[in-house]
């Protein structure tokens, strides 16, 4: 049961086969047995979690249900949530309760799926190995030596294990797709826009999108349509008419033309990441797809112009943690000024502290032409090397990833190596497109690899079509970790 | 690029982070380290180019100038590490 697809518990809940609270249950007590080992959460309230299940199911006693009532749902601990602690993976937030729910959770909600609790998290987001959450890093299900990957690495972690059906998570350089791709899930970052940003808590908010995470891309399709929607609280939430995104699923992917850049697949690429993905995409050959090589020139410049954006709206969102109004607040001070400064030495990590401060000293006076200036116009190049390349394609793909999981401890030591392993995945971002990731198969040591899957703007039905077909091909989805406890 | 000992004093206190003194040395040597990965983007050439801010190039959408928010002082000031009277409590700043 813990292995089924949501469709699959979708048909069970509504055959009146198992109730909600008997499924909850279920995975509440698989966090109990495997959380401890990984550390996917940072916190579970079972009575919540089972009073949100009996909910459901009177809901769908009442003829009131959604595909998706009753259905599990773990929540990365970025969301506000009502009630519930809500850390951001962060000393500085280590004491909040959220006095409302993000638009996502109501979404989440709306729907009838039932929250787990709330997953662990690189620190503010900002991590790429999920080994700056204060609350202890997360272990790969597939190899505990290995990180999960980063910011999600909760989210992507519980899915693997199978601790979670589904997980929300959020990603401003990758944070879902490397993740998921670490941990041999699926996973997808909507174009900018499309997801609300309200109650996510902020971290660069031009780059910041929520998006979902799962075993499969039907299930990816069912949790955008609950959590996609215009919401008037966020300034840059996209008015669309609603669509249903797993319309085209099942539709044959005969005539699809694939671009493959070819900065993705140089130097820097593992040879067992480049051996997988190439397995792939003579599976997508094998469905009908042509790929074509095309070329995104700009894709290494994306690093620089990433750690300046992002940082510096960082450095301004993270000004509101000054132990005033909630929050951490150091004990001892002599001044004001001496209490914001070690209230927010105290509560902030070393890689938060570094980003601000990169932040802080792009946007200080003079420098603003020379850094955030400079970096938008190369935001804008790296947005036309993706228009070209979609002027010759449908669909781009390559590695989420350069490499497959790497060790806990490797990189935590040097910000510039850890930044470099985003190299894929960030300029999706910058130009505000839709990505995702797949599982295509194992590299070295049996660790998971990622195929990406970049569309245009709102084409998400198009990506997520494409990654059905593949998944109703092969069974690297379905694959379950090894060293963790069989269902 | 280069960054001094001072210049670090001087983000960090524009950041309002304490740091100590033998944490300076560390920050200066990663953030260098971070700077030579940024300053690759002043080689490129974006003579002509428009900054881009958001990804569709849409504005910031307006809303009528309205109350929408309700009052919920005392649910928030829950979270507070010092209230009083309604109030939000800081170190005196004027004598």
């Amino acid at each position: 049961m813990l292995n089924l697809s949501l469709k699959e518990l979708g048909a069970l809940l509504a055959a009146r086969k198992i109730s909600s609270a008997e499924l909850t249950r279920a995975f509440l007590d698989r966090i109990e047995a495997l959380n401890p080992a990984l550390n996917a959460f940072i916190t579970v309230a079972p009575e919540k979690s089972l009073e949100q299940a009996r909910r459901a199911d009177e809901r769908r006693a009442a003829g009131d249900a959604t595909p998706l009532t009753g259905i599990p749902i773990a929540h990365k601990d970025i969301f506000c949530t009502k009630g519930w602690l809500t850390t951001c993976g962060s000393k500085m937030l280590a004491n909040f309760v959220a006095p409302y729910d993000a638009h996502v959770i109501e979404r989440c909600a709306d729907a009838g799926l039932v929250s787990l609790g709330k997953t662990n998290m690189d620190e503010f987001a900002m991590g790429s190995s999920n080994e700056t959450s204060h609350f202890g890093p997360v272990k790969n299900p597939w190899d505990p030596a290995a990180v999960p990957g980063g910011s999600s690495g909760g989210s992507a972690a519980a899915v693997a294990a199978r601790l979670a059906p589904a997980a929300t998570g959020t990603d401003t350089g990758g944070s879902i797709r490397q993740p998921a791709a670490l941990c041999g899930i699926s996973g997808i970052k909507p174009t900018y826009g499309a997801v609300s940003r309200y109650g996510m808590i902020a971290f660069a908010s031009s780059l910041d999108q929520g998006g979902p995470m799962a075993k499969s891309a039907e299930d990816l399709a069912l949790l955008l349509n609950a959590m996609v929607g215009f919401d008037e609280r966020d300034s840059t939430s996209l008015r669309r008419p609603p669509e249903d995104y797993a319309r085209d699923l099942e539709a044959p992917l005969a005539g699809l033309t694939i671009g493959l850049p070819r900065e993705y697949f140089a130097e820097g690429l593992s040879e067992d990441v480049a051996r997988a993905v190439e397995d792939a995409l003579a599976q997508y050959r094998r469905l009908g797809a042509k790929t074509v090589e095309v070329s995104l020139p700009n894709t290494r410049l994306s690093i620089a112009a990433y750690y300046v954006l992002a940082p510096a709206e960082a450095s301004s969102n993270l000004s509101r943690y000054d132990g005033v109004r909630y929050g951490y607040r150091a004990p001892e001070y002599k001044d004001l000024a001496d209490m914001y400064g070690r209230t927010r030495a105290d509560g902030f990590g070393p890689e938060v502290k570094r980003r601000i401060m990169i932040g802080t000293y792009v946007l200080s006076h003079g420098y603003y032409d020379a850094y955030y200036l400079k970096a938008q116009k190369l935001r804008r190049l790296i947005a036309r090397d993706f228009a070209e390349a979609f002027a010759q394609c449908d669909l781009i793909m390559g590695p989420t990833s350069p490499t497959v999981a790497f060790n806990q401890g490797e990189k935590s030591s040097d910000p510039v190596q850890m930044y470099l392993s985003d190299v894929y995945t960030i300029a999706v971002n910058l130009a505000g497109l839709p990505g995702m990731s797949i599982p295509v198969g194992f590299g070295r040591e049996g660790r998971p690899v990622g195929l990406q899957i970049v569309g245009n703007y709102f084409s998400e039905a198009k990506m997520l079509n494409c990654a059905h077909q593949f998944q109703r091909a092969t069974d690297w989805h379905g694959r379950m970790p090894s060293g963790i406890p069989g269902i | 690029m280069s960054l001094s000992n001072t210049d670090v004093k001087r983000i960090a206190q524009l950041a309002r982070i304490a740091v100590s003194e033998p944490e300076v040395g560390e920050y200066l040597r990663q953030l260098e380290g971070i700077f030579g990965l940024i300053e690759e983007m002043q080689g490129v050439d974006t003579e002509g180019l428009s900054p881009m801010s958001h990804a569709l190039d849409e504005s910031l959408r307006m809303r009528e100038d309205t109350v929408t928010a309700r009052d919920q002082r005392d649910l928030f000031q829950t979270l507070a590490p010092q209230v009083e009277a309604g109030l939000y409590l800081v170190p005196k700043v004027i004598e």
